[in-house]
């Protein structure tokens, strides 16, 4: 099993830490994972990105050419990656800033991932969101270990940020294709 | 049960496992891509007032005043790093020349980036010539390791500090933007922070014997010479004990890949890919860079031939060359300023000396 994820969005969004989360929980599976970040002058507002790959065998280069995932967060990160998605690969799209229509929204799954953070009333956990929704849609890693991630970076004494965490990643677990 | 691990870049781990191994002076200039290297550093290096074994952390004004403060360090006996990459490094070529020249340990990490001139920020492998050939004036080497996972990283730091107190040389960690930015899960050694290492060259007070003297300047006549005639004895036997390498199906293989560092980790997976199509490929993986690994190329039937893979146009190439001495055909495929060699294109070069060779 070899899973090549690319998440995109831009700067302040979260993608490098979706990224994060995603790979310290396939490392509590035991699973090999490769993080690598785009690591130029990424700005606040420009578009950033992280690559993540979740095998079984040792990982070659950590650098994604063809994805099989690609978690795409807003407009132009969309633009500069939808190429790189293989035939058949899973979009998961945050709708409240871009979206896919006609023939190419096979194999989407688009959700307004930002005005859900909204109404659960912190916009930043959007990307917490879209963990869920690709936790729910590819059973690669358990929801059981992404917890365990929030409950090891949460800031001790703040409760409140790992259970704007936590819900978030419930909610985007509930959405469903379609 | 799966063993605890814990998530870091190539430059936490290098940074951990120089901690680890009893850094006691880390003194650098921040640059991309090995800054998060520095930033560990500032934040886990300094101790509390009346520490027992005090560490040192200082961000010089630049990179030659922090190559000159590890000189100094050393010199009082520290356990002593700093880092860069490549623009940074070219700049500290002076001062490792002098610590070659004064016999005195220190770890040195470069992170390449792309260059020549200030270059970029991408990945590249283009400092080899530099680091394996002494970069400053004289006759002098560095040992050089190359790490091809954050796991290795953090383990050869700390055989890097060994290695240069066991020797009293620099020692180089050779890595590049792949490795430094590259987050993988390590395994953190159980390995207790070293201190109290005592050093009886140092200047280390006085105060009741000989006084020790620690200096790159030989005016007598003949003293130079003599002096050079050690350090080369020192090389001899770095050579002879310090080959390292790794390598996979040289046995049977009719090509055999050669790649360093994030490099090796692409030509691994393409030699997979070649063998599950029944093509008899191998790979070896030069882990010290200096000395070069020359004994897995001796008695090798001379029908093999050799393929080197780099980041760079063409450097590890000469060392394989001269390793193989005529004996064995030797190709080289690489991609530098920020370019890398894909597990497609090594694929299509490998199939290509198939069918024109064998």
């Amino acid at each position: 099993m070899t899973e090549q994820i690319i998440i995109a969005g831009s700067g302040g969004q979260g993608v490098m830490l979706l990224g994060k989360v995603l790979a310290q929980a396939a490392m509590l599976e035991g699973r090999q994972v490769t993080w690598f970040p785009a690591y130029g002058a990424e700005v606040r507002g420009g578009t950033s990105y992280c690559m993540v790959i979740i095998a079984d065998q040792a990982i070659g280069s950590p650098y994604v050419t063809a994805a099989d995932t690609l978690i795409v967060l807003n407009l132009p990160s969309l633009e500069k990656f939808k190429s790189r998605l293989k035939t058949k690969g899973l979009l998961i799209l945050n709708s409240s800033l871009a979206q896919m229509s006609g023939e190419d929204k096979t194999g989407v799954w688009q959700f307004p991932f930002t005005d859900i953070a909204i109404n659960l009333g912190n916009i930043k956990v959007a990307n917490m969101v879209a963990l869920g929704c690709y936790a729910a849609a590819k059973n690669i890693v358990k929801v059981k270990n992404i917890l365990e991630v929030f409950k090891s970076i949460a800031p001790a004494g703040n409760s409140g940020i790992l259970e704007i965490n936590q819900r978030a990643l419930a909610e985007g677990q509930k959405l469903n294709k379609g | 049960m799966v063993k605890t691990k814990i998530l870091l870049s190539g430059n936490e781990a290098i940074a951990q496992g120089a901690i680890q191994a009893g850094c006691s002076f880390y003194a650098g200039y921040p640059i991309t891509p090995q800054n998060e290297l520095i930033a560990y550093m500032a934040k886990y290096m300094p101790t509390p007032p009346g520490t027992e074994a005090p560490r040192v952390f200082i961000q010089a004004e630049s990179e030659l005043a922090a190559i000159s403060m590890v000189y100094g360090a050393s010199a009082a006996g520290a356990r002593a790093m700093t880092s860069s990459s490549s623009p940074g490094i070219s700049l500290k070529q002076e001062g490792i020349s002098y610590i070659a020249g004064a016999r005195l340990p220190a770890v040195i990490v470069n992170i390449m980036r792309g260059g020549p001139g200030l270059g970029n920020i991408a990945p590249s492998q283009a400092d080899y010539f530099q680091a394996t050939r002494g970069g400053g004036h004289g006759d002098y080497r560095l040992i050089v390791l190359a790490p091809a996972s954050v796991q290795e990283a953090y383990n050869l730091t700390q055989t890097a500090f060994d290695l240069a107190d066991k020797y009293r040389t620099p020692v180089m960690i050779l890595g590049d933007g792949i490795l430094g930015q590259m987050m993988e899960p390590v395994q953190l050694s159980g390995r207790k922070i070293k201190t109290g290492l005592v050093k009886k060259w140092a200047l280390s007070g006085c105060a009741g014997r000989k006084p020790n003297i620690v200096k790159s300047f030989f005016l007598r006549e003949g003293g130079l010479e003599e002096f050079n005639l050690k350090l080369q004895a020192n090389y001899a036997l770095i050579k002879r004990k310090e080959e390292r390498y790794e390598s996979f199906f040289l046995s049977d293989a009719k090509i055999i890949l050669v790649a360093y560092g994030s490099m090796a980790r692409i030509a691994k997976s393409a030699m997979y890919q070649l063998r599950s199509a029944g093509k008899k490929v191998g790979l070896l993986r030069p882990v010290s860079l200096w000395p070069f690994p020359q004994q897995p190329f001796n008695r090798r039937n001379s029908k093999v031939k050799y393929l080197v893979l780099e980041m760079s146009y063409g450097q590890m190439v000469e060392d394989v060359r001269l390793a193989v001495n005529g004996k064995n055909t030797v190709d080289f495929f690489g991609r530098s300023g920020g370019g890398i060699p894909s597990e497609e294109q090594i694929i299509g070069k490998v199939r290509k000396i198939y069918h024109e060779n064998i």
